[in-house]
């Protein structure tokens, strides 16, 4: 089983290598990136290219290790017993499974989605790490043991918001998306936008890129809202002259708000383009 | 020889573990990887560093390890090291071969490098006693790590390695504070700031422990997600290092709201008697150092911000101070306020390289018994660690 990237997915090479070395080991891997870098959408793509299911868990900040496993729905059975129902007598009916005994229920290998990890509580990766490592894990409730049939390929992905625990690290493999350069972002392009006129293009990217260098951004604009971007400018028909306009004036790229979701960088970019006109 | 390599990224104070060591042998074994020098890179840092602020330190690592390497002329292998072993007897001098026991293996692969451009010369097929008929020991047998074939001709021919870009170099936390990394600094403070939180009734932990226990009431208590630090900054204004100190004062301030309590003071060069508030009418608004030092209790953390940079009297003496005539020397009072506030920490923008070749650096990092960390992501991280215990 190799990954070499897929249609819809622009992979440089050392992330494919990546990739293959968590699957050829069968160990985590970890990837962390700028937002919109395509961390999620790797984990959907890989698991297409390879044609497994994918189980997808996105964390929030009150996730708990816990419900991935399974969680006891300890108030419905409240709730029941005092209607007076008689499933209420078995503990199993209010076993909720989670994603990863979804996941280890798979008849076949599948691939495991942990997005974002870093949103959740300091704790949460330790917590997990025993299930992860042995594939198995114990319902206290109903005494059975949960085992996976088949290890599944782990793709775990974080925003850097929190460090993770070292003892977490040591077991994955880790891969930093850096910021697509010039020509990595052409492909991505050709790939949402095939036959995307090639001015249209330069002109386009040349705006974001120098947009992205502006100093004090609160957040640059990411592949995503350059897609975004792109199309509008094609939606609304805006040739590419009017990116960049031939008397050497500054201007205000057309439907720029796509790319600068932020007020105060709205106000700071356009503060900026007054200045430099103010300085011919 | 990988041990070779693993030992000197350890040397190079990456936080490598035998673990992950392990895990790359498997990969390799398992060939993950096959002759490229540049995949190798790739899978390594992916297997060893965790951490993308040592990547840059990982590449400066793996191309002074792996320069000797493809500086030799017409080579693809590593050697295997009972092939250098021999080679060591024949092509070394005793001089040199004292000098290995003496330098290591850099050194000889610089000496070698120039005995093999005689060799080529000399020998038909150079290659051939180098090669070993291509090495690969997990191609036979699998277990002995040395000697893995890398290399092939396009990659040796390319202009600049990856590692050697550095591309991952503004990743590094040991650069300064700026607004680029002003986010990471963010976070890490306040990670500062919630850690000694009390605890606090968690109530969906209590309903769901009560239906749990079928009605029996079930008390569960969390960390409080607000924090009890509380701390007292004195900064440096009107030097050199004003940008600086300033970018400091906002980080702080942007996370004011994560304090108890976070208190400014300002104080020039060094502190004495006074310290002032409001920096724009220091002359006239000034405040006792000593009613601070009664006002704020010694849970009060203490950082103080500042480049030590001055003549040494300004320190030791009375009288020092630039900016008035200060009774008693600064020194005095320095400690004065690492007694009432021995949590305390000093933060220099100098970077710390240069902390040893100033005199009056060396006098406050005397001073405050050693606590000094530079104005970087590290060094802030470190600060914070040591008030945090
Ligand atoms: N390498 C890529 N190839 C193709 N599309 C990409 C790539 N990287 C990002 N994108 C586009 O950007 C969008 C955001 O990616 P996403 O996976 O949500 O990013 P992240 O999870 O890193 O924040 C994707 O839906 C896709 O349209
Ligand atoms: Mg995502």
């Amino acid at each position: 089983m190799r990954f070499e990237g897929s249609e819809n997915y622009v992979a440089t090479r050392d992330l494919t290598l990546a990739v293959n070395a968590a699957v050829t080991l069968q160990r985590p891997l970890l990837i962390k990136g700028e937002p919109g870098t395509g961390k999620t959408m790797l984990a959907e793509e890989v698991a297409g290219a390879l044609g497994l299911p994918l189980f997808q868990w996105h964390i929030k900040s009150t996730t708990k290790a816990q419900q991935g496993l399974y969680e006891y729905d300890a108030v419905s059975r409240l709730r029941d017993s005092q209607l007076g129902e008689a499933k209420v007598a078995d503990i199993a009916n209010y076993i909720v499974k989670g994603v990863l005994w979804e996941a280890f229920n798979c008849e076949t290998p599948s691939v495991v989605l942990i997005d974002e990890i870093d949103k959740a509580d300091i704790e949460f990766p330790n917590d997990l790490l025993r299930e992860l490592d042995r594939m198995e894990f114990y319902v206290y409730e109903t005494r059975e043991l949960v085992r996976a049939r088949h290890r599944p390929l782990l793709f775990i992905t974080s925003n850097n918001e929190k460090e993770l625990p070292d003892a977490f690290l040591r077991r994955c493999f880790f891969h930093y998306i850096k910021f697509p350069d010039k020509e990595t972002m052409v492909k991505i392009v050709d790939v949402h936008f095939p036959g995307l006129k090639k001015n249209l293009l330069r002109e386009a990217l040349e705006v974001f890129f120098e947009l992205r260098e502006i100093p004090g951004l609160k957040k640059k604009p990411s592949t995503s809202e350059l897609l975004d971007w792109l199309k509008l400018l094609l939606a609304e028909d805006i040739p590419p002259e009017a990116l960049r306009s031939q008397d050497q004036k500054i201007t205000v790229p057309p439907l720029h708000g796509a790319l600068l979701k932020n007020e105060q960088d709205v106000h700071l970019f356009e503060r900026l383009i007054f200045m430099a006109r103010q300085n011919r | 020889m990988l041990i070779d390599f693993f030992l000197h990224l350890k040397a190079s104070k990456l936080p490598v573990s035998t673990k992950e060591f392990l895990v790359l042998l498997e990969a390799l074994q398992q060939h993950v990887v096959e002759h490229s020098l540049d995949d190798f890179y790739v899978l390594s840092r992916a297997t060893l560093i965790k951490d993308e602020t040592q990547f840059d330190k990982f590449d400066r690592a793996f191309g002074e390890y792996f320069k000797g390497v493809e500086a030799l002329p017409g080579m693809d292998v590593l050697i295997p090291e009972d092939w250098l072993r021999d080679a060591m007897k024949k092509h070394l001098t005793d001089v040199e071969r004292a000098k290995l026991e003496k330098y290591g293996w850099d050194k000889l692969m610089e000496t070698l490098k120039e005995r093999l451009a005689e060799q080529t010369e000399r020998h038909a097929g150079g290659n051939k006693w180098i090669g070993t008929g291509g090495t690969s020991p997990f191609g036979h047998g699998g277990t002995h790590p040395e000697g893995i074939r890398f290399g092939g001709e396009s990659e040796h021919r390319s202009a600049v390695k990856v590692w050697a870009k550095r591309e991952f170099r503004n990743l590094d936390d040991n650069v300064e504070l700026g607004t680029r990394n002003i986010k990471i600094a963010l976070r890490r403070l306040r990670h500062f700031a919630r850690q000694g939180a009390a605890e606090e009734l968690d109530l969906d932990g209590t309903i769901a422990g009560t239906a749990r226990n079928a009605g029996w009431l079930d008390l569960r208590m969390r960390p409080e997600r607000h924090n009890a630090v509380k701390v007292l900054l004195f900064l440096d204004v009107g030097g050199s290092m004003d940008d600086h100190i300033r970018v400091c004062e906002e980080l702080f301030s942007a996370c004011r709201s994560e304090f108890k309590h976070l208190e400014y003071y300002y104080f020039h060069n060094f502190v004495y008697e006074w310290a002032w508030q409001d920096n724009t009418r220091r002359h006239t608004e000034r405040i006792l150092m000593l009613d601070l030092l009664h006002k704020y209790g010694n849970d009060y953390k203490l950082i103080l911000v500042g480049d030590a940079t001055m003549s040494p009297y300004e320190i030791a003496q009375p009288g020092g101070s630039i900016e008035y005539n200060n009774r008693e020397a600064g020194a005095v009072w320095l400690r004065r306020l690492t007694e009432s506030w021995p949590h305390a920490i000093w933060l220099n923008p100098e970077p710390e390289h240069f902390w040893q070749y100033r005199q009056s650096i060396s006098m406050v990092h005397e001073l405050m018994g050693g606590r000094m960390f530079p104005l970087t992501l590290d060094g802030l991280e470190r600060g914070m660690r040591l008030l945090s215990k």
